[in-house]
């Protein structure tokens, strides 16, 4: 076997005001791509699990509404598995992709998911993480997307033991990855990319 | 190597932060507001970052990858110069990726994007979109047709102009791969003046965003071909404990 040449990561860019076009086309009244946005839909009438809505913003440093920006979140499925394959049995349901995709609204700001609660995942040392989803925010002046957790604010007990949430521990700023519960199986999980509540954005 | 065994694989390098641009660039305006001021928080990679989304390559149209045609259903061709961009993709381990989701978008031949929020007054084209995806083949090819898109005004607070760019959406093996950058075009001049290209500090890591001219794959009397080679985060070949310091 001939050693392989070790290479470089290519550099990230700002995803700019026009994402739409290609992410997200739909929203802009672009049907080039078949008209249904790749995301735009996580769950169908089969998928297990308690259905939820989570909605949210995400403020700029002068707390406005970021208006042309892209969330995406990654989750596991009801228990706790994620899906690795299209084509291979993995354990997780298969009627849930776990992928999102969702625009900051063009007046609000507001991004919204209908998705499904996630289950606490195993890890490989047998300790257990808390449910919550991966975030992953781009727009305009973002020059490399920022990855962050959110964690729900009504799993005390499981959240308690969550390896990472104990990892930060005493920090202020656990409180920026919790999602509140607004009603009955609704969510609102803001982000502040700066100022007092500046969210915890991790390096992944 | 099919995907399903590579998302199997163990998590990512860590980020080499030298290669991309800092959250902060004064120079580019609008990362004024939008920087977080702290500092990134290292986390180890669990499941939750080294799985990621996986796509039926059912998704795709019969027009999808190429943006001459895509827009009218292949009835009429968006004007101006058609190029071929295509590629490899690959880890920092030089192995090739299939299945890789690529989705792209672009102004068109004038500088004008399909967008509300575009106020260039450069006319729109009525043959085009703007947008194209594709999936990379099992030896991490990919290859779109388009028209090679004209450099635009925008407003940073001086004449600025960006460089004839196309944004790249890509997905990896594993969500800690996501990512969003821009294609330039070998030769142009306007990429040293540009304050978005020059976030990026390193000149070798922003060299690898310009494609070359391509004349293996040039179709005479069509379309010149542009190659761009993609180079997402590398992964450890297996898998170990998801330790947490101070666990
Ligand atoms: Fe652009």
């Amino acid at each position: 076997m001939h050693k392989l040449q070790r290479l470089k990561e290519i550099p990230s860019q700002t995803a700019g005001p026009f994402l739409h076009i290609g992410c997200i086309p739909s929203q802009i009244g672009l049907n080039t791509l078949g008209g249904i946005d790749l995301g735009s839909v996580l769950l169908s009438k089969k998928t297990k699990g308690k259905r939820i809505t989570l909605t949210g913003k995400v403020f700029d440093g002068k707390n406005i509404p970021i208006r042309d920006g892209m969330v995406e979140i990654w989750q596991a499925d009801a228990n706790g598995l994620y899906r690795t394959s299209e084509t291979k049995l993995d354990g997780s349901d298969l009627n849930f992709s776990g992928w999102g995709r969702s625009h900051c609204d063009f007046e609000s700001g507001s991004w919204t998911f209908k998705t499904i609660k996630p289950g606490p995942v195993m890890m490989k040392n047998g300790k257990w993480m808390a449910p919550h989803i991966s975030f992953w925010f781009v727009a305009r002046g973002i020059n490399l997307g920022l990855n962050t957790r959110m964690y729900f604010s009504d799993e005390h007990s499981l959240n308690e033991k969550d390896p990472l949430l104990q990892e930060l521990k005493g920090t202020k700023r656990i409180r920026t990855l919790m999602a509140r519960k607004i009603a009955e199986n609704s969510y609102e999980f803001n982000i502040y990319l700066q100022g007092k509540n500046e969210t915890i954005f991790f390096e992944i | 190597m099919d995907k399903s065994d590579l998302r199997c694989q163990g998590p990512l390098y860590p980020r080499d932060k030298t290669l991309h641009p800092k959250a902060l660039t004064p120079d580019y305006k609008s990362s004024l507001l939008r920087s977080p001021k702290m500092t990134l928080i290292p986390m180890s990679n669990t499941l939750s970052e080294i799985t990621g989304p996986v796509f039926d390559p059912n998704i795709l149209g019969e027009f999808d990858s190429d943006l001459t045609k895509n827009y009218c259903s292949g009835k009429q061709i968006g004007i101006g110069e058609q190029i071929i961009v295509h590629g490899k993709v690959f880890d920092e381990n030089s192995r090739t990726i299939p299945n890789v989701l690529i989705e792209v978008w672009q102004a068109n031949a004038s500088g004008r994007y399909r967008h509300f929020s575009d106020s260039y007054k450069a006319p729109l084209d009525p043959y085009f979109g703007g947008c194209g995806r594709c999936v990379t083949d099992q030896n991490g090819c990919y290859s779109f047709r388009t028209i090679r898109p004209g450099a635009y005004p925008w407003p940073n607070g001086g004449n600025n102009w960006r460089p004839s760019h196309i944004h790249f959406s890509i997905f990896g093996t594993s969500f800690a791969q996501r990512l969003i950058t821009q294609m330039y075009f070998e030769g142009d001049p306007l990429i040293k003046l540009c304050p978005i290209a020059n976030t990026i500090e390193d000149p070798a890591s922003l060299k690898t965003l310009v494609a070359q001219l391509d004349m293996k794959k040039t179709i005479h009397m069509d379309a010149r071909a542009y190659q761009f080679n993609i180079i997402l985060r590398g992964r450890f070949s297996t898998i170990f404990e998801n330790k947490m310091d101070g666990n």
